[in-house]
């Protein structure tokens, strides 16, 4: 094992995949001759040199339709957004071409490529450079949905993004996140997409959450812990597929259900999942499913507006003692 | 040197671009020093010319819409110091009640419609700010900046053609500072010479040294005109230079410290204290008197900014919809 940060972590990923495969090129805002805004492809364009590692004028409509052309016509291509904020003008690529032209050509075309880059909040960036879209792009029919919570994650699922999936993969990083430690094995791994963790067992309530929010999730947990309160932490990891099978097994021995998540709360990941649960486990259930989510609102800038936003650790507290059915 | 000008606007240029300098130097040290201001931060400095050339071409009803480096527009509108610097603090009294932060000013009052945080949004807003002048019958006329960075998204090729088809009282103002973040003009496109854009829509369109605030208004003047009467759209490149890296935290490895150096020697606030200097509009000790009345400016604008409070945290789910009945979910 070796101790690499998360960043590197992601460059591990799309290194070693691109030394692997001819095919496989990173493309992007800043990505090769400035190492990438948040470092992600440090020393990338020294490895791979100018053909293979694209800096882009700042054009996210044109250059994910290039990506999305060049994946129909025999690439495998990673397209970098600076952050998903951005990528919002590529949604019609996304969405309309890449995400149909498998059905719509009736199986000629496929569209395996990467679009990654960070989501979320990333402390006060005010409205436009907050949103959290993974349960937006869950909703795409024929995409897959990557929200790794750490590097190690991180590294196994892009690996497995750009080499074995043949769908459009979108996958979501932290800004917050890329400065983070994990450890790695030195040899290679790759991790399948739909298969959750569950970080520490309980017995009391399952919390499920993924990406970033993991970590508020784990500070809840020891506070839980000592009011004796023993959560099961599960971890998505991939949101389509969803694992919901690990939650129900989860919740057939917990019968609590809470899901921590960033999105904004109408139609977010958490109720997608509270609806599979309540269907297949009805009867395990004890209490009703509760969900935290971000504030159904942009994100503004004050220091004490964009704290109010976010899911916190003190929530996630009384929303659990809550579902126990024990008093604040 | 013959004094083209008046008096009066020359002083006025001068005390604009020293509250913007002045202002952002303050600001870019309440964000270092004391952890007052957070988010991105991206400052004017340098370009300060071009606040104040626009603001003597154009007449207050006239709209101005720009990016997040905003700051000096915002300042030049007449937006308060005070309410600049509150925004900056995220404080319930500034332009935009502490919502916006540095990339959000606003203020609609002074027909400063923001602070756009999407790169080239404002290309196609601000057209359509223009169509509203026009659908009303009015002689306002808008000036949409952006920067060169911006002009390689697909919004500017199809708001220029809209706003040409439809002859709209706008003009596109390129702030051509060289750089977007790490990119340099030259390895973002093959057409270096931005304003050539425009001919591809016929667009009336020119190049203007944004360093000397004379040229930028005389520019900027003829547009506007053409603009108010009925002329259509102007594409104007202003060639300037930020001094200071994208945001805060830019390491600059994309430039020399000799590039820098050398923008500097063709200050737009240096350039025109010399002007007045050496045409003996006035003394040295008039120049320091304005310095030390921003400097004053500022110094309260801090204080107001620390003074005032932060917003209740019921503004969560305040101005997210117009309807007071709005059914927001809240668990
Ligand atoms: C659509 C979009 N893509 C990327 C970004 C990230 N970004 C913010 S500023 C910037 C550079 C813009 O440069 P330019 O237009 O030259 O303006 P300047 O910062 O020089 O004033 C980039 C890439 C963004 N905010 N929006
Ligand atoms: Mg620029």
């Amino acid at each position: 094992m070796k101790v690499i940060l998360y960043r590197d972590a992601i460059k591990e990923a799309m290194s070693e995949e691109m030394r692997r495969d001819q095919t496989v090129f990173l493309m992007g805002e800043e990505v090769a001759d400035y190492d990438g805004a948040y470092k992600v492809s440090k020393g990338m364009l020294a490895e791979f040199g100018e053909k293979r590692v694209i800096d882009t004028p700042i054009s996210e409509l044109g250059f994910a339709a290039v990506g999305v052309g060049a994946a129909q016509n025999g690439l495998r291509p990673i397209v970098e957004f600076m952050t998903w904020n951005f990528a919002v003008l590529a949604l019609d690529q996304i969405l309309n071409t890449a995400s149909k032209m498998y059905a719509m050509s009736g199986g000629q075309l496929s569209c395996p490529i990467v679009f990654r880059g960070p989501n979320g909040s990333a402390g006060q960036l005010g409205a436009q450079h907050s949103t959290a879209f993974e349960s937006l792009y869950a909703n795409i029919p024929g995409i897959k949905v990557v929200s790794p919570s750490n590097g190690y994650d991180a590294k196994g699922l892009l690996k497995q993004a750009i080499r074995y999936e043949n769908d459009p993969v979108v996958f979501f990083e932290s800004e917050v996140a890329y400065g983070d430690k994990c450890e790695v094995p030195e040899e290679e791994y790759y991790i399948t997409f739909g298969k959750g963790n569950i970080v520490h067992t309980g017995k009391d309530l399952t919390i499920v959450t993924y990406g970033k929010t993991l970590k508020i999730v784990l500070e809840a947990y020891h506070h839980l812990l000592s009011d004796n309160i023993n959560a099961e932490i599960i971890d998505l990891r991939t949101i389509r597929p969803l694992d919901w099978e690990l939650v129900l097994k989860s919740v057939q021995k917990t019968n609590r259900l809470l899901i921590v998540e960033e999105q904004w709360p109408f139609g977010s990941v958490g109720a997608e999942l509270s609806y599979r649960i309540q269907k297949e486990g009805f009867d395990y259930l004890d209490a009703p499913i509760r969900r935290i989510t971000s504030a159904d609102a942009p994100m503004h800038y004050a220091p004490n507006l964009s704290l109010a936003y976010l899911p916190n650790p003190l929530k996630i507290v009384a929303v659990a003692k809550e579902i126990m059915y024990l008093k604040k | 040197m013959a004094n083209n000008f008046s008096k009066e606007t020359y002083f006025y240029w001068y005390e604009l671009m020293t509250l913007i300098r002045q202002f952002e130097l303050k600001a870019e040290e309440e964000y270092k020093m004391k952890g007052n201001i957070r988010g991105f931060f991206h400052a004017y400095i340098g370009q300060e010319a071009i606040a104040a050339g626009c603001m003597t071409a154009t007449v207050p009803s006239d709209l101005f819409i720009t990016g997040y480096r905003d700051h000096g527009l915002a300042l030049a509108k007449g937006t308060t110091p005070n309410e600049c610097m509150a925004e900056l603090y995220g404080k319930k009294t500034g332009c935009a009640s502490g919502k916006g932060g540095s990339m959000h000013f606003f203020d609609v009052k002074n027909n400063f419609f923001g602070g756009h945080g999407i790169v080239g949004a404002q290309i196609g807003v601000g057209t359509g700010l223009a169509f509203a002048e026009k659908y009303k019958n009015t002689d306002n006329v808008v000036l949409c900046f952006f920067g060169d960075g911006a002009a390689r998204q697909g919004m500017l090729h199809e708001t220029f053609n809209l706003a040409m088809l439809w002859n709209l009282p706008i003009v596109f103002l390129c702030e051509n500072n060289f750089y977007a973040m790490g990119t340099s003009v030259a390895r973002s496109s093959n057409v270096t010479e931005i304003h050539k854009l425009g001919e591809a829509y016929e667009m009336p369109s020119d190049k203007v040294d944004a360093m000397d605030v004379e040229k930028v208004h005389t520019e900027v003047s003829r547009a506007v005109k053409r603009a108010r009467t009925n002329g259509g759209p102007t594409l104007l490149e202003l060639k300037t230079y930020r001094y200071k890296g994208h945001s805060i935290s830019d390491p600059q490895k994309y430039r020399t410290k000799a590039e820098v150096e050398e923008y500097k020697s063709h200050d737009p606030i240096t350039q025109l204290e010399r002007k007045m200097l050496s045409t003996n509009m006035c003394t040295q000790e008039d120049l320091d008197s304005i310095a030390s009345k921003v400097d004053n400016i500022v110094q309260e604008a801090v204080k107001f900014a620390d003074e005032s409070p932060f917003p209740p945290d019921d503004d969560l789910l305040t101005h997210v919809s117009t309807d007071p009945h709005y059914q927001f979910i809240t668990d």
